[in-house]
């Protein structure tokens, strides 16, 4: 038996993330001509290269960019030549994370490269998410990624859980936050706005924009040569929670709670959270669900009400808490992600840097 | 770094037909499955992960299915992932289900890869209106088509090749209940003498499109031991990719598709493929692929794939039978093609494969492809634990 198999897995960590600008219309690029600067940005924070990368894993949706295999053409921005050993999931990058994170865990490979990226600029993002939904019962109502939000905010209301000033306030503290973050698309004093749907008002919503983002990851030694204070991961695992919004308690989490718990979040106090919550009211949800108080700093980047790129905003919560261990801001912060109508699956993943 | 040994104990698929009109998408991979958990005597609540693979959302029409199908798939409270990776999805999908498996993260994980085309028109959803990008030139056997070409001016092959290769995967999805073609009345002639699509791709020698889903049961050591019967064992997996074009790829015999094969053979300890290898289930969805496999997988010689086709050695009786379930040629509900592939070699191994059964067979390797012949993954399965 090894040393490394007594002690149990491998240490992997964050060692580098990069991330666009977010910006409500991108029309003058493509996918890959956003994500290629992106991508060099992350390798150059190492000095790898493509070659250097031992597995890489991207997450995106063919109905964001309209068209199918639409992640084939971002493969040709990595350089995949000779060729990468290489996986895609069509979800949030945070999972593709997850799926490079186990691959590293099998020691097949010491580094990866994850990425992800999405354009909600062409579309109507609210209609192109009611696709998401039962095909045959639910979807052709059409109810948009909105509605279903405003439902989850006034379920939260009616239970007393929390009012629309105090949903205000999130919108007003995360923007206010923002203002420190150059890659945030919505930043500053912005007025609450107009209902968009009862009781949720523009400042409740998320802006709509497009963005990649970058990570590398490395086990063990590798971590320790290409960065100066890698982030572990010290546990990262996602649950999914019944699709249908009529058999589920909205003002809960269940799955970000599981999740957590089998990400060792509970095991000792967390000193910044990046949540994925990308309406006001979710981010009452999830700090009931993974027991934050005020001692935390929540969402410092700003979060997914100042900026949401879809299908990149969870791998930039993971890479917002990971900078901010490599800066020496936290040593030890949960990241969280989420996918489907009202946080219906969520992954939370807890960093953490050496001790100083 | 220790992997923990993965092993297939249960599979399941659904009856393959051009449409499931009687079922869901949620009923459908529900089918596949149940049968997968009947096969290893497991329950919903045995499952600790689901992984599961189809192609693109638009062959459906609905973004993200997982969502969806948390449910029908008893996922609600675990940990559920989407693996996309075009055609190869099927392998893809089941590779990373291994992993999970192999890096202790979870003890057992349902893997499970679908299509139901008949919700939707595959034709459309393939069909890309991005300016400056290389259409799919009337479907994916107008682009695959010139590469058959090539190879046929490589080798010197004969053109009846390819009508071999599509009467005797048809003959044998005769003996696969679960085959979607059915072709009682196939003959050698009637298949040269089908309509020529693509020149030189005729009618019989493409792939149908098909309503279907198929699921495995993967687990470690301990959970392989409680199975009720035969597990196969994971020898060796790997997944290559490489871009769509660029000048000096070769889409006769991709590079990626050799590396895939070679990262597959290292860990397995395989060194002569032809010698260490009893049967091949490879994705072919036009028949030619089966020569042109057969050379990148490192089974004949460039050039020598055919002689193998030709004389007879990829028969279900041959030396090594290549699609004895009747491949991709019989059945393709695309994004479940290549876990397919992958189940079908581990019914061989584990001795469950009915009529279709090759009797030596210990060591099987699954193959599938994807995209513009650059995304590729492969498993290597034994009846003998690693």
């Amino acid at each position: 038996m090894t040393s490394e198999e007594a002690s149990g897995p491998r240490d992997i960590a964050v060692v580098a993330f990069a991330q666009t600008d977010v910006l409500r219309t991108t029309d003058e690029i493509s996918e890959v001509e956003m994500l290629m600067p992106v991508l060099h940005q992350v390798l150059d924070r190492t000095g790898l290269k493509t070659a250097d990368i031992g597995f890489t894993c991207s997450g995106s949706s063919d109905y964001l960019a309209g068209r199918a295999f639409s992640f084939t053409l971002a493969l040709d921005g990595v350089g995949a030549w000779p060729p990468i050993s290489e996986s895609h999931v069509e979800m949030d990058g945070a999972w593709a994370l997850y799926e490079a994170w186990t691959k590293l865990l099998t020691g097949d490979a010491d580094t990866a490269l994850v990425y992800s990226y999405g354009k909600s600029s062409p579309g109507s993002v609210r209609d192109v998410l009611t696709r998401q939904l039962d095909p045959y019962y639910v979807a052709p109502l059409w109810p948009d990624s909105v509605a279903l939000a405003a439902l989850q905010a006034q379920a939260l209301i009616d239970a007393g859980d929390t009012d629309e000033p105090a949903l205000a306030a999130i919108g007003a503290r995360s923007r206010r936050v923002a203002t420190l973050n150059p890659h945030a698309q919505r930043r500053g004093s912005v007025p609450q706005g107009e209902y968009v749907v009862r009781p949720l008002r523009v400042g409740d919503c998320p802006p709509v924009g497009d963005g990649a983002a970058a990570v590398i990851l490395a086990a063990g030694e590798r971590a320790r040569e290409l960065c100066s204070r890698p982030a572990w991961i010290r546990g990262v695992d996602h649950r999914i929670e019944a699709h249908a919004l009529g058999v589920r308690d909205l003002t809960d989490s269940p799955s970000t709670r599981l999740a957590a718990e089998h990400a060792g979040a509970f095991e000792r106090p967390v000193d910044t959270a990046e949540l994925h919550a990308p309406f006001s009211a979710q981010e009452v949800v999830l700090r009931k669900a993974l027991r934050l108080d005020d001692s935390v700093r929540v969402n410092l980047s700003g979060g997914a009400l100042a900026a949401n790129p879809m299908m990149a905003a969870g791998l930039v919560r993971i890479g917002e808490a990971a900078a901010r261990i490599h800066r020496g801001e936290s040593d030890r912060a949960l990241a969280h992600a989420t996918s489907g109508p009202c946080l219906q699956q969520n992954l939370v993943a807890v960093l953490e840097g050496d001790p100083r | 770094m220790s992997k923990e040994p993965v092993a297939v104990v249960g599979i399941g698929q659904t009856k393959h037909v051009a449409a499931r009109r009687d079922v869901s998408i949620a009923g459908l991979v529900r089918e596949a499955a149940r049968r997968a958990l009947d096969d290893a005597e497991l329950t919903w609540s045995d499952v600790d992960a689901v992984v599961i693979g189809k192609a693109p959302d638009f062959f459906e029409g609905v973004m993200m299915p997982e969502l969806y199908l948390a449910d029908a798939l008893g996922a609600v409270g675990k940990p559920m992932l989407r693996v996309h990776t075009a055609g190869s999805v099927g392998g893809s999908t089941a590779l990373v289900a291994a992993n999970l498996v192999a890096a202790r993260v979870h003890g057992t994980v349902l893997t499970l890869a679908f299509e139901k085309q008949s919700e939707s028109n595959a034709m459309w959803g393939l069909s890309l209106p991005i300016p400056f990008q290389q259409p799919l030139l009337a479907g994916a056997g107008g682009f695959f088509a010139p590469h058959v070409r090539a190879y046929m001016r490589r080798s010197g092959a004969p053109d009846t090749v390819g009508s071999l290769v599509a009467y005797k995967d048809r003959r044998n999805a005769l003996k696969n209940p679960y085959a979607h073609l059915h072709e009682h009345d196939i003959t050698l002639e009637k298949v040269q003498a089908s309509p020529m699509l693509w020149d030189p791709i005729r009618y019989s020698e493409t792939c149908p499109s098909s309503d279907g889903a198929c699921a495995m049961v993967l687990t470690d050591r301990a959970g392989a031991a409680r199975a009720p019967r035969p597990p196969a064992w994971v020898l060796g997996g790997a997944m290559r990719s490489e871009p769509t074009l660029f000048a000096g790829k070769d889409a006769v015999s991709p590079q990626a598709g050799k590396d895939c094969a070679a990262d597959v053979y290292r860990q397995a300890g395989v060194t002569d493929p032809r010698r260490d290898i009893d049967a091949v289930e490879m994705y072919v969805p036009f028949s030619w692929y089966e020569p042109m496999w057969l050379e990148n997988l490192g089974f004949a010689d460039e050039g020598e794939g055919w002689k193998l086709t030709e004389s007879g050695v990829t028969e279900l009786d041959g030396d090594l039978p290549v699609n004895m379930s009747g491949g991709v040629l019989s059945t393709n509900p695309i994004g479940a093609s290549g876990m397919i592939r992958f189940a079908e070699a581990a019914l061989q191994v584990r001795g469950q494969a009915g009529e279709h059964q090759v009797e030596r067979a210990r060591t099987v390797l699954g193959h599938a492809y994807g995209g513009g012949s650059q995304f590729f993954s492969m498993w290597l399965v034994g009846a003998a634990a690693p």
